[in-house]
Protein backbone atom coordinates (compact mmCIF):
# COMPACT_ATOMS: atom_id res chain seq x y z
CA UNK A 1 0.00 0.00 0.00
CA UNK A 2 1.73 3.38 -1.05
CA UNK A 3 2.22 5.81 1.28
CA UNK A 4 2.47 9.35 -0.48
CA UNK A 5 3.40 11.49 1.81
CA UNK A 6 6.39 13.75 1.32
CA UNK A 7 7.42 17.67 1.91
CA UNK A 8 6.87 20.46 0.13
CA UNK A 9 10.42 20.50 -1.07
CA UNK A 10 10.28 17.14 -2.31
CA UNK A 11 7.18 17.90 -4.42
CA UNK A 12 9.01 20.39 -6.07
CA UNK A 13 12.25 18.70 -6.29
CA UNK A 14 9.76 16.45 -9.05
CA UNK A 15 9.41 19.27 -11.16
CA UNK A 16 11.57 20.78 -13.78
CA UNK A 17 12.35 24.02 -15.92
CA UNK A 18 10.23 24.74 -18.46
CA UNK A 19 7.22 22.19 -17.28
CA UNK A 20 3.08 23.26 -17.59
CA UNK A 21 2.23 23.64 -14.18
CA UNK A 22 -1.50 23.78 -12.94
CA UNK A 23 -2.37 25.42 -9.84
CA UNK A 24 -5.85 24.96 -8.19
CA UNK A 25 -7.68 27.05 -6.21
CA UNK A 26 -9.65 30.59 -7.60
CA UNK A 27 -8.62 33.59 -7.04
CA UNK A 28 -7.31 34.32 -3.36
CA UNK A 29 -9.05 31.09 -2.65
CA UNK A 30 -7.86 27.63 -1.15
CA UNK A 31 -4.44 28.28 -3.19
CA UNK A 32 -2.14 25.73 -2.85
CA UNK A 33 -0.01 28.75 -1.50
CA UNK A 34 2.47 26.67 0.68
CA UNK A 35 3.48 24.74 -2.44
CA UNK A 36 4.54 27.67 -4.38
CA UNK A 37 6.68 28.83 -1.56
CA UNK A 38 8.35 26.00 -1.99
CA UNK A 39 8.86 26.83 -5.95
CA UNK A 40 10.26 30.36 -4.66
CA UNK A 41 12.58 28.27 -2.42
CA UNK A 42 13.86 26.50 -5.33
CA UNK A 43 15.94 27.19 -8.47
CA UNK A 44 12.85 25.92 -10.73
CA UNK A 45 11.86 28.67 -13.05
CA UNK A 46 10.72 29.21 -17.24
CA UNK A 47 7.09 27.72 -15.86
CA UNK A 48 3.69 27.87 -17.91
CA UNK A 49 0.77 28.23 -14.95
CA UNK A 50 -2.44 27.73 -15.57
CA UNK A 51 -4.62 29.48 -13.10
CA UNK A 52 -7.68 31.12 -11.88
CA UNK A 53 -4.87 33.36 -10.93
CA UNK A 54 -4.38 35.09 -7.20
CA UNK A 55 -1.65 35.45 -5.32
CA UNK A 56 0.00 32.31 -6.41
CA UNK A 57 0.48 33.97 -9.62
CA UNK A 58 2.07 37.05 -7.93
CA UNK A 59 4.44 35.51 -5.99
CA UNK A 60 5.57 33.28 -8.93
CA UNK A 61 5.94 36.44 -10.69
CA UNK A 62 7.87 38.73 -7.75
CA UNK A 63 10.64 35.92 -8.41
CA UNK A 64 10.35 35.51 -12.41
CA UNK A 65 9.25 31.99 -12.25
CA UNK A 66 6.79 32.48 -14.75
CA UNK A 67 7.70 32.28 -18.57
CA UNK A 68 3.19 31.97 -19.76
CA UNK A 69 0.66 32.11 -18.08
CA UNK A 70 -2.79 30.86 -18.75
CA UNK A 71 -5.48 32.39 -17.22
CA UNK A 72 -8.37 34.07 -17.15
CA UNK A 73 -8.35 36.57 -14.88
CA UNK A 74 -6.00 37.53 -11.90
CA UNK A 75 -7.84 38.84 -8.41
CA UNK A 76 -6.65 39.17 -5.37
CA UNK A 77 -11.01 39.01 -4.46
CA UNK A 78 -11.30 41.74 -1.78
CA UNK A 79 -8.30 43.41 -3.26
CA UNK A 80 -8.86 43.96 -7.13
CA UNK A 81 -5.65 43.96 -9.03
CA UNK A 82 -2.57 42.13 -7.73
CA UNK A 83 0.63 44.60 -8.19
CA UNK A 84 3.48 41.76 -9.49
CA UNK A 85 1.09 40.54 -12.08
CA UNK A 86 0.60 43.83 -12.61
CA UNK A 87 4.36 44.80 -12.49
CA UNK A 88 5.27 41.91 -15.05
CA UNK A 89 2.67 42.49 -17.08
CA UNK A 90 3.63 46.21 -18.31
CA UNK A 91 6.83 45.32 -17.87
CA UNK A 92 6.10 43.03 -21.23
CA UNK A 93 8.52 40.20 -18.89
CA UNK A 94 5.55 37.11 -19.45
CA UNK A 95 3.92 36.19 -22.19
CA UNK A 96 0.24 35.61 -22.13
CA UNK A 97 -2.40 32.93 -23.00
CA UNK A 98 -5.28 35.07 -22.16
CA UNK A 99 -8.98 33.27 -21.99
CA UNK A 100 -12.56 33.54 -20.76
CA UNK A 101 -13.03 31.76 -17.44
CA UNK A 102 -15.29 29.29 -19.07
CA UNK A 103 -13.03 28.31 -21.90
CA UNK A 104 -10.16 27.63 -18.95
CA UNK A 105 -12.48 24.71 -17.82
CA UNK A 106 -13.48 23.58 -21.06
CA UNK A 107 -9.50 22.98 -22.04
CA UNK A 108 -8.79 21.46 -18.80
CA UNK A 109 -11.84 19.26 -19.70
CA UNK A 110 -10.81 18.15 -22.63
CA UNK A 111 -7.50 17.42 -21.02
CA UNK A 112 -8.94 15.82 -18.56
CA UNK A 113 -11.20 13.86 -20.74
CA UNK A 114 -8.59 12.95 -23.33
CA UNK A 115 -9.70 15.17 -25.95
CA UNK A 116 -8.32 17.46 -27.75
CA UNK A 117 -10.43 19.90 -27.77
CA UNK A 118 -14.77 21.01 -26.45
CA UNK A 119 -16.45 23.07 -28.19
CA UNK A 120 -17.50 26.74 -26.32
CA UNK A 121 -19.47 29.50 -27.07
CA UNK A 122 -17.59 31.78 -24.91
CA UNK A 123 -14.84 33.50 -26.79
CA UNK A 124 -16.47 34.45 -29.82
CA UNK A 125 -16.66 37.83 -30.94
CA UNK A 126 -14.56 38.99 -28.11
CA UNK A 127 -10.82 39.29 -28.90
CA UNK A 128 -9.60 36.57 -27.40
CA UNK A 129 -9.06 34.83 -30.81
CA UNK A 130 -7.45 37.84 -31.79
CA UNK A 131 -4.77 37.54 -29.26
CA UNK A 132 -4.66 33.62 -29.36
CA UNK A 133 -4.69 33.25 -33.33
CA UNK A 134 -3.89 29.59 -32.47
CA UNK A 135 -7.16 28.97 -31.74
CA UNK A 136 -9.64 27.30 -34.21
CA UNK A 137 -13.55 26.88 -34.92
CA UNK A 138 -15.25 23.89 -34.90
CA UNK A 139 -18.92 23.40 -36.70
CA UNK A 140 -21.08 21.74 -36.18
CA UNK A 141 -22.28 18.59 -37.82
CA UNK A 142 -25.60 18.66 -37.10
CA UNK A 143 -28.39 21.00 -38.59
CA UNK A 144 -27.90 23.70 -36.60
CA UNK A 145 -24.62 24.13 -38.33
CA UNK A 146 -23.37 26.61 -35.11
CA UNK A 147 -19.66 27.31 -35.62
CA UNK A 148 -18.18 27.21 -31.94
CA UNK A 149 -14.71 27.98 -30.67
CA UNK A 150 -12.61 24.46 -30.23
CA UNK A 151 -10.85 24.82 -26.76
CA UNK A 152 -7.94 22.86 -27.24
CA UNK A 153 -6.72 20.52 -24.33
CA UNK A 154 -4.43 22.49 -21.15
CA UNK A 155 -2.52 19.41 -20.81
CA UNK A 156 -0.16 19.85 -17.26
CA UNK A 157 2.70 17.99 -16.58
CA UNK A 158 2.19 18.77 -13.08
CA UNK A 159 -1.30 20.04 -10.97
CA UNK A 160 -0.53 21.93 -7.25
CA UNK A 161 -3.91 21.58 -5.20
CA UNK A 162 -4.24 22.56 -1.53
CA UNK A 163 -7.56 21.20 0.46
CA UNK A 164 -8.38 20.26 3.88
CA UNK A 165 -7.96 16.81 4.24
CA UNK A 166 -6.51 13.61 2.69
CA UNK A 167 -5.07 9.89 3.90
CA UNK A 168 -1.37 9.20 3.06
CA UNK A 169 -2.67 7.56 -0.12
CA UNK A 170 -3.84 10.35 -1.56
CA UNK A 171 -7.62 9.86 -1.12
CA UNK A 172 -8.39 13.74 -0.77
CA UNK A 173 -11.57 15.78 0.64
CA UNK A 174 -12.46 19.19 0.58
CA UNK A 175 -15.11 20.64 3.51
CA UNK A 176 -15.82 23.94 2.32
CA UNK A 177 -18.47 25.09 -0.04
CA UNK A 178 -16.65 25.03 -3.56
CA UNK A 179 -14.48 22.38 -4.50
CA UNK A 180 -12.89 25.29 -7.58
CA UNK A 181 -11.36 23.37 -10.69
CA UNK A 182 -9.36 21.45 -8.66
CA UNK A 183 -10.93 18.35 -9.82
CA UNK A 184 -9.61 18.65 -13.26
CA UNK A 185 -6.16 20.51 -12.99
CA UNK A 186 -5.85 16.62 -11.26
CA UNK A 187 -6.96 15.12 -14.14
CA UNK A 188 -5.47 17.26 -16.67
CA UNK A 189 -2.15 16.56 -15.06
CA UNK A 190 0.58 13.73 -15.17
CA UNK A 191 1.22 14.19 -11.63
CA UNK A 192 -1.23 15.41 -9.26
CA UNK A 193 -0.06 17.39 -5.73
CA UNK A 194 -1.79 17.62 -2.96
CA UNK A 195 -1.52 19.54 0.19
CA UNK A 196 -3.97 19.26 2.69
CA UNK A 197 -4.79 20.89 6.01
CA UNK A 198 -4.25 17.54 8.06
CA UNK A 199 -3.39 13.74 6.88
CA UNK A 200 -5.74 12.09 8.41
CA UNK A 201 -6.38 8.42 8.39
CA UNK A 202 -9.15 7.04 5.82
CA UNK A 203 -11.99 5.89 8.54
CA UNK A 204 -11.59 9.54 10.11
CA UNK A 205 -11.31 11.00 6.47
CA UNK A 206 -14.85 9.76 5.61
CA UNK A 207 -16.41 10.45 8.65
CA UNK A 208 -15.25 14.15 8.35
CA UNK A 209 -17.62 14.95 5.34
CA UNK A 210 -20.26 13.43 3.19
CA UNK A 211 -19.11 11.24 0.66
CA UNK A 212 -19.77 13.88 -1.73
CA UNK A 213 -16.40 15.99 0.18
CA UNK A 214 -14.24 13.50 -1.28
CA UNK A 215 -13.04 14.97 -4.28
CA UNK A 216 -10.10 13.15 -5.26
CA UNK A 217 -9.32 9.45 -4.95
CA UNK A 218 -5.90 8.29 -4.63
CA UNK A 219 -5.75 6.90 -8.35
CA UNK A 220 -4.98 10.53 -10.04
CA UNK A 221 -2.64 11.89 -6.54
CA UNK A 222 0.62 11.38 -6.47
CA UNK A 223 1.93 13.04 -3.18
CA UNK A 224 0.20 14.00 -0.11
CA UNK A 225 1.98 17.10 1.87
CA UNK A 226 0.39 17.88 4.99
CA UNK A 227 0.92 21.69 5.10
CA UNK A 228 -1.03 23.13 8.16
CA UNK A 229 -1.69 26.84 7.10
CA UNK A 230 -0.74 25.85 3.59
CA UNK A 231 -3.39 28.04 1.85
CA UNK A 232 -2.22 31.06 3.85
CA UNK A 233 -2.80 33.65 3.16
CA UNK A 234 -5.81 32.57 1.30
CA UNK A 235 -8.59 30.98 2.04
CA UNK A 236 -9.23 27.20 3.00
CA UNK A 237 -12.83 27.38 4.52
CA UNK A 238 -14.14 25.96 6.96
CA UNK A 239 -10.51 25.32 8.22
CA UNK A 240 -9.92 29.31 8.27
CA UNK A 241 -10.97 32.46 5.99
CA UNK A 242 -8.88 34.76 3.86
CA UNK A 243 -5.76 36.23 6.38
CA UNK A 244 -7.05 40.02 5.05
CA UNK A 245 -4.69 42.18 7.30
CA UNK A 246 -1.82 40.03 5.93
CA UNK A 247 -3.27 39.93 2.41
CA UNK A 248 -3.34 44.25 2.34
CA UNK A 249 0.58 43.82 3.76
CA UNK A 250 1.74 41.81 0.64
CA UNK A 251 -0.02 44.49 -1.53
CA UNK A 252 1.23 47.19 -0.15
CA UNK A 253 4.80 45.59 -0.47
CA UNK A 254 4.48 44.72 -3.67
CA UNK A 255 3.55 48.08 -4.52
CA UNK A 256 6.67 49.62 -3.51
CA UNK A 257 9.76 48.31 -4.69
CA UNK A 258 11.54 50.09 -1.57
CA UNK A 259 9.03 47.67 1.37
CA UNK A 260 9.56 44.52 -0.95
CA UNK A 261 13.03 43.26 0.22
CA UNK A 262 12.37 43.47 3.96
CA UNK A 263 8.69 41.82 2.85
CA UNK A 264 11.20 38.57 1.44
CA UNK A 265 13.63 38.67 3.39
CA UNK A 266 10.60 38.74 6.66
CA UNK A 267 8.41 35.92 5.13
CA UNK A 268 9.83 34.19 2.23
CA UNK A 269 13.45 33.81 2.67
CA UNK A 270 13.11 30.82 4.92
CA UNK A 271 10.97 27.46 4.92
CA UNK A 272 7.68 27.14 5.73
CA UNK A 273 7.97 27.02 9.49
CA UNK A 274 9.67 30.50 9.45
CA UNK A 275 6.79 32.03 6.72
CA UNK A 276 3.90 30.59 10.20
CA UNK A 277 6.00 31.85 12.49
CA UNK A 278 6.59 34.83 11.39
CA UNK A 279 3.00 35.24 10.01
CA UNK A 280 1.84 34.32 13.66
CA UNK A 281 4.39 37.06 14.97
CA UNK A 282 2.44 39.66 12.46
CA UNK A 283 -0.96 38.90 13.14
CA UNK A 284 -0.10 39.67 17.29
CA UNK A 285 1.51 42.78 15.97
CA UNK A 286 -1.32 43.79 14.02
CA UNK A 287 -3.82 42.72 16.71
CA UNK A 288 -2.10 44.76 19.53
CA UNK B 1 -39.11 63.86 -2.33
CA UNK B 2 -36.46 66.57 -3.06
CA UNK B 3 -33.50 65.04 -0.81
CA UNK B 4 -33.06 61.95 -2.87
CA UNK B 5 -29.22 61.06 -3.66
CA UNK B 6 -28.13 60.29 -6.78
CA UNK B 7 -26.96 56.99 -5.35
CA UNK B 8 -30.62 56.34 -4.81
CA UNK B 9 -31.44 57.09 -8.29
CA UNK B 10 -29.17 54.77 -9.71
CA UNK B 11 -30.02 51.68 -7.15
CA UNK B 12 -33.46 52.28 -8.47
CA UNK B 13 -31.77 52.29 -11.94
CA UNK B 14 -30.22 49.04 -11.39
CA UNK B 15 -33.07 47.37 -9.91
CA UNK B 16 -35.23 48.79 -13.33
CA UNK B 17 -32.34 46.95 -15.25
CA UNK B 18 -34.02 43.66 -13.96
CA UNK B 19 -37.80 44.27 -14.01
CA UNK B 20 -39.45 41.57 -16.19
CA UNK B 21 -36.45 39.20 -15.76
CA UNK B 22 -38.60 36.59 -13.98
CA UNK B 23 -37.04 33.51 -12.38
CA UNK B 24 -33.92 33.78 -13.35
CA UNK B 25 -30.16 34.64 -11.90
CA UNK B 26 -29.08 38.00 -10.75
CA UNK B 27 -25.88 38.20 -11.12
CA UNK B 28 -24.60 41.86 -10.09
CA UNK B 29 -21.30 42.97 -9.89
CA UNK B 30 -20.18 45.66 -7.22
CA UNK B 31 -22.09 47.57 -4.74
CA UNK B 32 -24.64 49.61 -6.74
CA UNK B 33 -25.65 47.06 -9.31
CA UNK B 34 -26.29 44.56 -6.12
CA UNK B 35 -28.34 47.06 -4.16
CA UNK B 36 -30.12 47.09 -7.29
CA UNK B 37 -30.94 43.49 -7.34
CA UNK B 38 -31.71 43.26 -3.97
CA UNK B 39 -34.23 46.18 -4.52
CA UNK B 40 -35.91 44.44 -7.34
CA UNK B 41 -36.47 41.31 -5.34
CA UNK B 42 -37.77 42.57 -2.42
CA UNK B 43 -40.57 44.56 -4.86
CA UNK B 44 -41.54 43.68 -8.07
CA UNK B 45 -39.19 40.92 -9.29
CA UNK B 46 -39.73 38.23 -6.31
CA UNK B 47 -38.57 35.19 -8.31
CA UNK B 48 -34.88 36.47 -8.93
CA UNK B 49 -32.41 34.05 -7.72
CA UNK B 50 -29.61 35.41 -6.08
CA UNK B 51 -26.34 34.11 -4.77
CA UNK B 52 -23.67 34.85 -1.46
CA UNK B 53 -21.28 36.06 -4.18
CA UNK B 54 -19.74 32.54 -3.55
CA UNK B 55 -21.36 28.75 -3.85
CA UNK B 56 -24.38 29.20 -2.13
CA UNK B 57 -28.18 30.76 -3.56
CA UNK B 58 -30.01 32.67 -1.05
CA UNK B 59 -33.81 31.79 -0.33
CA UNK B 60 -33.19 35.17 1.34
CA UNK B 61 -32.07 38.64 0.39
CA UNK B 62 -28.76 39.68 1.33
CA UNK B 63 -29.10 42.14 4.39
CA UNK B 64 -32.82 40.99 5.11
CA UNK B 65 -32.97 38.61 8.42
CA UNK B 66 -31.02 35.54 9.16
CA UNK B 67 -29.24 33.92 5.59
CA UNK B 68 -31.03 30.99 4.09
CA UNK B 69 -29.72 29.21 1.64
CA UNK B 70 -32.11 27.58 -1.61
CA UNK B 71 -29.11 26.42 -3.41
CA UNK B 72 -25.34 25.41 -4.51
CA UNK B 73 -23.34 27.01 -7.43
CA UNK B 74 -19.95 26.53 -6.96
CA UNK B 75 -18.14 28.27 -9.94
CA UNK B 76 -17.46 25.73 -11.98
CA UNK B 77 -21.46 24.82 -11.72
CA UNK B 78 -21.47 28.68 -13.12
CA UNK B 79 -19.53 28.33 -15.82
CA UNK B 80 -20.44 24.48 -17.05
CA UNK B 81 -24.06 25.01 -17.19
CA UNK B 82 -25.35 28.46 -15.56
CA UNK B 83 -23.94 30.74 -18.00
CA UNK B 84 -23.98 28.78 -21.10
CA UNK B 85 -27.85 27.66 -20.38
CA UNK B 86 -28.37 31.36 -20.23
CA UNK B 87 -30.56 31.49 -17.51
CA UNK B 88 -28.76 34.61 -16.15
CA UNK B 89 -28.51 38.44 -16.15
CA UNK B 90 -25.45 39.45 -15.46
CA UNK B 91 -24.55 43.38 -14.63
CA UNK B 92 -21.11 43.68 -14.94
CA UNK B 93 -18.36 46.86 -14.70
CA UNK B 94 -16.46 48.44 -17.57
CA UNK B 95 -12.84 50.26 -17.38
CA UNK B 96 -13.67 50.82 -21.37
CA UNK B 97 -16.91 50.34 -23.36
CA UNK B 98 -17.87 51.57 -26.92
CA UNK B 99 -20.65 52.92 -28.89
CA UNK B 100 -22.14 48.89 -29.85
CA UNK B 101 -21.18 47.61 -26.30
CA UNK B 102 -17.70 46.64 -26.30
CA UNK B 103 -16.66 46.09 -23.24
CA UNK B 104 -13.08 45.95 -22.08
CA UNK B 105 -12.02 44.43 -18.56
CA UNK B 106 -8.67 43.19 -19.81
CA UNK B 107 -6.25 45.85 -19.97
CA UNK B 108 -5.33 49.26 -21.17
CA UNK B 109 -3.17 49.92 -24.18
CA UNK B 110 -0.91 47.26 -26.66
CA UNK B 111 -2.25 44.01 -24.92
CA UNK B 112 1.40 42.66 -25.34
CA UNK B 113 2.66 44.93 -22.90
CA UNK B 114 -0.23 47.27 -21.23
CA UNK B 115 -0.01 50.78 -19.99
CA UNK B 116 -2.42 49.07 -17.36
CA UNK B 117 -2.88 45.47 -16.22
CA UNK B 118 -6.93 45.21 -15.34
CA UNK B 119 -8.46 41.87 -14.35
CA UNK B 120 -8.07 39.92 -17.76
CA UNK B 121 -11.26 39.57 -20.02
CA UNK B 122 -12.82 37.17 -16.95
CA UNK B 123 -16.24 35.89 -18.03
CA UNK B 124 -16.74 38.54 -20.09
CA UNK B 125 -16.76 36.66 -23.22
CA UNK B 126 -18.84 34.12 -22.30
CA UNK B 127 -21.60 36.40 -20.48
CA UNK B 128 -22.23 38.30 -23.34
CA UNK B 129 -22.85 35.57 -25.99
CA UNK B 130 -25.23 33.46 -23.81
CA UNK B 131 -27.50 35.53 -21.89
CA UNK B 132 -28.63 38.96 -20.79
CA UNK B 133 -25.81 41.41 -19.96
CA UNK B 134 -25.84 45.20 -18.57
CA UNK B 135 -23.20 47.86 -17.31
CA UNK B 136 -22.82 49.63 -14.12
CA UNK B 137 -20.59 52.43 -14.30
CA UNK B 138 -20.19 54.55 -11.30
CA UNK B 139 -18.09 57.70 -13.18
CA UNK B 140 -19.63 58.61 -16.45
CA UNK B 141 -16.55 59.78 -18.65
CA UNK B 142 -14.94 59.95 -22.03
CA UNK B 143 -12.27 57.63 -20.68
CA UNK B 144 -14.73 54.87 -20.28
CA UNK B 145 -17.19 55.88 -22.72
CA UNK B 146 -14.64 55.73 -25.73
CA UNK B 147 -14.44 55.09 -29.46
CA UNK B 148 -12.61 52.44 -29.34
CA UNK B 149 -12.02 49.59 -26.13
CA UNK B 150 -8.19 48.41 -26.26
CA UNK B 151 -9.39 44.92 -25.94
CA UNK B 152 -13.03 43.69 -26.53
CA UNK B 153 -13.70 41.59 -23.50
CA UNK B 154 -17.30 41.78 -23.51
CA UNK B 155 -18.76 41.43 -26.68
CA UNK B 156 -20.71 44.13 -28.67
CA UNK B 157 -23.24 44.43 -31.26
CA UNK B 158 -21.21 44.97 -34.20
CA UNK B 159 -18.80 42.10 -33.10
CA UNK B 160 -21.20 39.88 -32.27
CA UNK B 161 -23.50 40.43 -35.70
CA UNK B 162 -19.60 40.09 -37.72
CA UNK B 163 -18.90 36.63 -35.64
CA UNK B 164 -22.42 35.14 -36.01
CA UNK B 165 -23.31 34.88 -32.44
CA UNK B 166 -26.50 37.15 -32.07
CA UNK B 167 -28.34 34.01 -31.19
CA UNK B 168 -28.09 34.62 -27.46
CA UNK B 169 -26.44 37.70 -27.24
CA UNK B 170 -27.86 40.75 -25.51
CA UNK B 171 -26.17 43.64 -24.55
CA UNK B 172 -29.49 45.41 -22.41
CA UNK B 173 -28.65 48.95 -21.03
CA UNK B 174 -25.83 50.72 -18.88
CA UNK B 175 -26.41 52.50 -16.01
CA UNK B 176 -23.97 55.14 -15.00
CA UNK B 177 -24.18 57.95 -12.10
CA UNK B 178 -25.77 60.47 -14.79
CA UNK B 179 -27.77 58.43 -17.20
CA UNK B 180 -29.51 55.07 -18.68
CA UNK B 181 -28.56 54.21 -21.85
CA UNK B 182 -29.88 51.27 -23.70
CA UNK B 183 -28.68 50.19 -27.44
CA UNK B 184 -31.41 51.31 -29.89
CA UNK B 185 -29.35 53.98 -31.00
CA UNK B 186 -28.58 53.23 -35.68
CA UNK B 187 -27.12 50.24 -36.27
CA UNK B 188 -27.73 49.21 -32.42
CA UNK B 189 -25.68 52.04 -31.27
CA UNK B 190 -25.84 53.39 -27.69
CA UNK B 191 -28.55 55.68 -27.13
CA UNK B 192 -29.14 57.92 -24.21
CA UNK B 193 -32.62 56.40 -22.42
CA UNK B 194 -33.00 59.31 -19.70
CA UNK B 195 -30.88 61.53 -17.64
CA UNK B 196 -30.93 61.07 -13.88
CA UNK B 197 -32.84 64.28 -11.98
CA UNK B 198 -30.34 67.44 -11.99
CA UNK B 199 -28.27 65.90 -14.92
CA UNK B 200 -28.57 67.57 -18.36
CA UNK B 201 -28.65 65.80 -21.69
CA UNK B 202 -25.55 67.94 -22.64
CA UNK B 203 -23.66 66.88 -19.64
CA UNK B 204 -24.16 63.28 -20.57
CA UNK B 205 -22.94 63.86 -24.15
CA UNK B 206 -19.77 65.95 -23.27
CA UNK B 207 -19.22 63.09 -20.63
CA UNK B 208 -19.61 60.45 -23.50
CA UNK B 209 -16.46 60.54 -26.47
CA UNK B 210 -18.13 59.27 -29.26
CA UNK B 211 -21.40 60.78 -30.83
CA UNK B 212 -24.81 59.87 -28.62
CA UNK B 213 -28.29 59.43 -29.90
CA UNK B 214 -30.50 61.87 -27.62
CA UNK B 215 -33.31 61.48 -29.61
CA UNK B 216 -36.86 61.28 -26.98
CA UNK B 217 -34.33 61.03 -23.96
CA UNK B 218 -36.65 61.12 -20.74
CA UNK B 219 -35.89 61.61 -17.03
CA UNK B 220 -35.10 58.22 -14.86
CA UNK B 221 -37.95 57.81 -12.46
CA UNK B 222 -37.40 58.99 -9.03
CA UNK B 223 -37.44 56.47 -6.47
CA UNK B 224 -40.89 55.33 -4.86
CA UNK B 225 -40.94 55.80 -0.96
CA UNK B 226 -41.24 51.77 -0.51
CA UNK B 227 -37.57 52.01 -2.47
CA UNK B 228 -36.07 54.69 -0.22
CA UNK B 229 -37.32 53.05 2.98
CA UNK B 230 -35.63 49.77 1.35
CA UNK B 231 -32.42 51.30 0.73
CA UNK B 232 -32.03 53.25 3.81
CA UNK B 233 -33.22 51.52 6.18
CA UNK B 234 -32.97 47.48 5.58
CA UNK B 235 -30.33 47.68 2.31
CA UNK B 236 -27.70 49.77 2.74
CA UNK B 237 -28.08 51.97 6.38
CA UNK B 238 -24.21 53.03 6.46
CA UNK B 239 -25.00 54.41 2.93
CA UNK B 240 -22.06 52.53 1.52
CA UNK B 241 -23.51 53.95 -1.96
CA UNK B 242 -22.70 57.60 -1.23
CA UNK B 243 -19.16 56.51 -1.36
CA UNK B 244 -19.57 54.78 -4.61
CA UNK B 245 -21.86 57.69 -6.31
CA UNK B 246 -21.49 61.02 -4.83
CA UNK B 247 -24.76 63.64 -5.17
Amino acid sequence: MADKRMTADEVVAELSDGMTIGIGGWGSRRKPMALVRAILRSSLTDLTVVSYGGPDVGLLASARRIRRLVFGFVTLDSIPFDPWFGRVRQAGEIAVTEYDEGMLGAGLSAAAQRLPFLPVRAGLGSDVPRLNPELRTVRSPYADGEELLAVPALRLDAALVHLNRADARGNTQYLGPDPYFDELFALAARRCYVSVERVVDTAELTAGGPVQSLLLNRSVVDGVVAAPGGAHFTSAAPDYGRDERFQRHYVESAKDPEAWPAFVDRFLSGDEDHYQAQVAAFAAEEGS
Amino acid sequence: MSDVTRAEVAAVACAELFRGDGEILASPMGLLPALGARLARLTFEPDLLLSDGEAYLLASTPGVGEPVVEGWQPFRKVLDTVVPHGRRHVVMGANQLDRYGNQNISAIGDHARPARQLLGVRGAPGNTVNHRTSYWVPRHSPRVFTERVDVVSGVGHDRARAAGVTRFHDVYRVVTNLAVLDFGGPDRTMRLRSVHPGVTVAEVVRATGFPLDTTDAGETRRPTAEELRLLRAVLDPEARRDREVSS
